[in-house]
């Protein structure tokens, strides 16, 4: 009877191996945060949409790859006209949606259209501002006029909120998203997973995995042990904390810090008194530490920023160093602004670790030179509206993490209530600059007016923390846009 | 005893309807707008008005509140803002975890609370006594969502008997649907069953020394008898109290466990609604709730009548 189990078991044991041994695991369990509150990128800001769909579920005209760059999506190669303002997309042949329908020519006319309708909701609605109008030349052929040439128009077409959508399947994309994609929507449990499967009629090379599952983990503190049991194998970004270390030294994980595009700030009402006076500004700039603030609100993990510009792009000009840590110098600059003896000032934090733990240290920091900051922690809704829409505050951190964004100092009625004609000059000429050195000149001197005038105290480079099971291989190291593209993931053998 | 019942029916709906009122009231005046909520940063005010036009966000506040009530007494629950599905079809998926996690932690809790609570009285001041609240003492202290995070890396990590979190939903079977409520039960259970053991305890000592009982023992039944018998049964009023309102907060109040085991419960699902300002699920679910306490209120007091015959006849 014992051998009979003991024979058994070894040939159990053998054919699991041998299995093993031909045929790589093709599911995958990987952890988000947040749940998105549905699933259609051109109906909804919170970023979860766009980290499960993109690249996975819907496509673009074009495509933004882990390194920022622009590649051709459901557009295959393209023209632009001697003035910059015509764009001729020649569009992939054989593209169904996950429905069965043939994807045209129509389907970009509509998904364009309906991002710049009046009454459109999509959240990145000023991207397709500057579109006049698109024509359906052939089935395999969109012209798009724009009303001036644009530096960032390809880019810009490959963003979370310009996928392209199905006419007769745009409304019910929120619960059932139908793209074009190598994965579709298998179910949402709602609170609890969302998987993709593979799809079998993809256009381009078929995806590794044959099915994808985010599963909704909300608590930092669950994160290791469901990595540690096997129950999830990737987290794209680990809510880790201090609980890093501990995955750090398993040789079972990858650990791999990249970098985001969100630039986490302390913002100022640029408007409001005594912040309107430029020396109180280079106050606060030379009384922080950006290396005290990054060690407790980011674990040490952040890149300093002296300007509102991702360390990773192109064009990135080091300015950390323009207002150097320095208590004397900082006094200084309030005894210029006629306030030597300090002044009393709230700060209004959202509920996430970086604003909450940064806003402590900036507190302390703050106090050297006599500024006493009150703290407000605020949710996320209170934020968005006492903060962002009212302007109601003095001094909040936030991380913008938009890619490409250094704009928003020249939007008029933005929060910030910054002004600076000369910034808006900057921002509008590279706006229609197309020529890319050029444009790059123009980002640099962008960054060094905003480094100098201090419109916002410019923190750190949020990290992306990536932990995933050391025989996963394919996943994006950095976020230049929030994105979990598994088209290219795969386990080892 | 009809009376009794008609009286107790007319404050329960009195009560759902001031609860409505206040639950309004107070979803009102919380800041926030949740159209802006869902467009984000780069939406403009204009695109904000369009989708608050679109929720109904816009319309006068008094007819706002009758169309909600109303369809609330047509069990019409109205639909998220936030996920655009009916809630009563949100509240069913979450029930589906909430409901058994709940039963399945009361009798955990009840298993164990009432054998020690009896233990305890019965030893009243020795040793074994002193062990046993001593432990329950231990039980209400410790932060349940550490427990929690114990019995993960035992059991889940090191063991690997369990899944260390999530809910695979009950179609994939009932035993691994079951599995993955074990651990966020017991973690649930143990503080409560400490509780109700020390309720317990106090009661059944209380009891003990009524005459009665000296009664039952000097007509020579054994003390195991009139322990179990007798005195338990005379005891469980205050017990059955704090079940049902044990019961109340396991329904939605477990919001931490949910986080630590990332359960899909009702517990969760307001909080997350909360800070989606997904007014509509947060005003709906809490007056399911309301609804839910008054009638395991109206359940405990009929309990009280079985236990206790001499209630039956009373108004």
């Amino acid at each position: 009877m014992r051998l009979w189990k003991t024979i058994l078991a070894a040939a159990v044991l053998s054919l699991a191996a041998a299995t093993s041994a031909f045929a790589a695991r093709t599911d995958l369990t990987l952890g988000i945060v947040l749940e998105p509150p549905h699933l259609d990128p051109t109906a909804g800001a919170a970023a979860a949409i766009g980290e499960i769909t993109y690249a996975n579920v819907f496509e673009g005209l074009t495509r933004i790859d882990d390194n920022g760059q622009v590649q051709p999506g459901l557009a295959e190669s393209w023209a632009v006209s001697d003035d910059g303002k015509v764009y001729t997309f020649k569009l992939r042949s054989g593209v169904k949606f996950h429905d069965g329908s043939a994807f045209s020519a129509d389907d970009v006319k509509f998904s364009l259209d309906r991002a710049r309708a009046k009454d459109s909701l999509n959240p990145q609605k000023p991207l397709f501002a500057h579109i006049t109008d698109v024509t359906a030349v052939d089935p395999a052929t969109v012209k798009i006029t724009l009303d001036g040439p644009q530096g960032d128009f390809l880019y810009d077409m490959g963003q979370v909120a310009a996928v392209i959508v199905g006419k007769a399947s745009a409304d019910g994309n929120k619960d059932k998203p139908i793209g074009t994609g190598p994965f579709k929507l298998d179910h949402w449990a709602k609170g609890s997973e969302i998987t993709l499967v593979k799809n079998p009629d993809y256009w381009g090379t078929p995806a590794a995995l044959d099915k994808a599952t985010f599963r909704i983990v909300p608590d930092a503190a669950a994160a290791v042990p469901a990595l540690l049991s096997g129950d999830i194998q990737a987290f794209a970004n680990m809510p880790a904390q201090d609980a890093l270390a501990q995955v750090q030294s398993d040789p079972r994980f990858s650990v791999v810090i990249g970098s985001t595009e969100g630039e986490t700030i302390l913002s100022i009402n640029n408007k409001k008194p005594p912040f309107d006076k430029l020396a109180v500004r280079q106050a606060l700039a030379s009384a922080i530490d950006r290396s005290a603030i990054i060690a407790a609100a980011s674990n040490g993990l952040g890149k300093p920023i002296g300007s509102h510009f991702s360390p990773g792009d192109a064009g990135y000009v080091d300015l950390t160093g323009v207002y150097p840590h320095d208590i004397a110098k900082a006094k200084a600059y309030l005894k210029e602004a006629g306030l030597e003896n300090g002044f009393s000032a709230t700060i209004k934090l959202p509920p996430v670790p970086y604003a909450r733990d940064g806003g402590q240290v900036i507190q302390s920091q703050l106090k050297d030179i006599g500024v006493n900051l009150q703290i407000i922690p605020v949710e996320w809704a209170e934020w968005l509206s006492q903060v962002f829409t009212n302007k109601d505050y003095d001094l909040t951190i936030v991380s913008h993490v938009e890619p490409n964004d250094i704009d928003i100092y020249s939007r008029p009625r933005y929060y910030f209530q910054y002004d600076n004609p000369k910034f808006n000059d900057v921002i509008k000429e590279l706006g229609t600059t197309v020529d890319k050195d050029k444009r790059l000149e123009l980002l640099g001197e962008a960054q060094k007016i905003l480094a100098h005038d201090v419109p916002a105290v410019y923190l750190f480079e949020l990290p992306k923390i990536g932990v995933w099971d050391a025989k996963l291989q394919g996943m994006w190291t950095n976020w230049p846009i929030e994105a979990d593209d598994l088209t290219k993931v795969k386990w080892a053998d | 005893m009809t009376a009794y019942l008609l009286k107790r029916l007319i404050i329960a709906a009195l009560t759902l309807v001031l609860a409505s009122i206040v639950v309004f009231a107070v979803m009102e005046i919380l800041p926030g707008d949740p159209a802006r909520l869902m467009l984000g940063l780069n939406a403009s005010a204009d695109q904000v008005e369009v989708l608050r036009n679109q929720m109904g966000l816009n319309a006068p506040l008094i007819p706002r509140y009758l169309h909600w009530a109303g369809g609330l007494l047509s069990l019409d629950f109205g639909r998220s803002y936030t996920y655009s599905v009916p809630v009563i079809d949100l509240v069913r998926e979450r029930i589906a975890v909430s409901l058994p996690l709940a039963l399945i932690a009361l009798a955990l809790s009840t298993i164990i609370a009432i054998p020690v609570g009896v233990f305890s009285a019965s030893r009243q001041g020795r040793a074994g006594d002193t062990l046993a609240m001593g432990a329950a003492q231990l039980g209400v202290a410790v932060p349940n969502f550490w427990f929690a995070l114990i019995l993960i890396y035992v059991f889940a990590v090191w063991l690997r008997l369990v899944p260390a979190g999530g809910f695979p939903g009950w179609s994939a079977g009932i035993w691994p649907a079951l599995k993955s409520l074990i651990l966020p039960a017991v973690a649930l259970a143990l503080p409560q069953a400490a509780i109700l053991g020390r309720v317990a305890r106090s009661a059944l000592i209380e009891v003990l020394n009524e005459d009665y009982i000296r009664t039952a023992r000097a007509k020579g039944l054994p003390y195991r008898a009139v322990l179990w018998r007798h005195a338990l049964r005379n005891a469980m009023i205050p017990v059955l109290t704090i079940l049902g309102l044990q019961f109340a907060f396991l329904l939605a109040g477990t919001i931490i466990i949910e986080n630590v085991f990332y359960l899909p419960g009702l517990g969760r699902l307001i909080f997350q609604a909360i800070t989606q300002r997904d007014l509509i699920v947060v005003e709906s679910i809490v007056m399911l709730l309301v609804a839910a306490v008054i009638l395991i209120n109206l359940i405990v007091d009929f309990s009280y009548a079985i236990v206790d015959p001499r209630l039956r006849g009373r108004q």
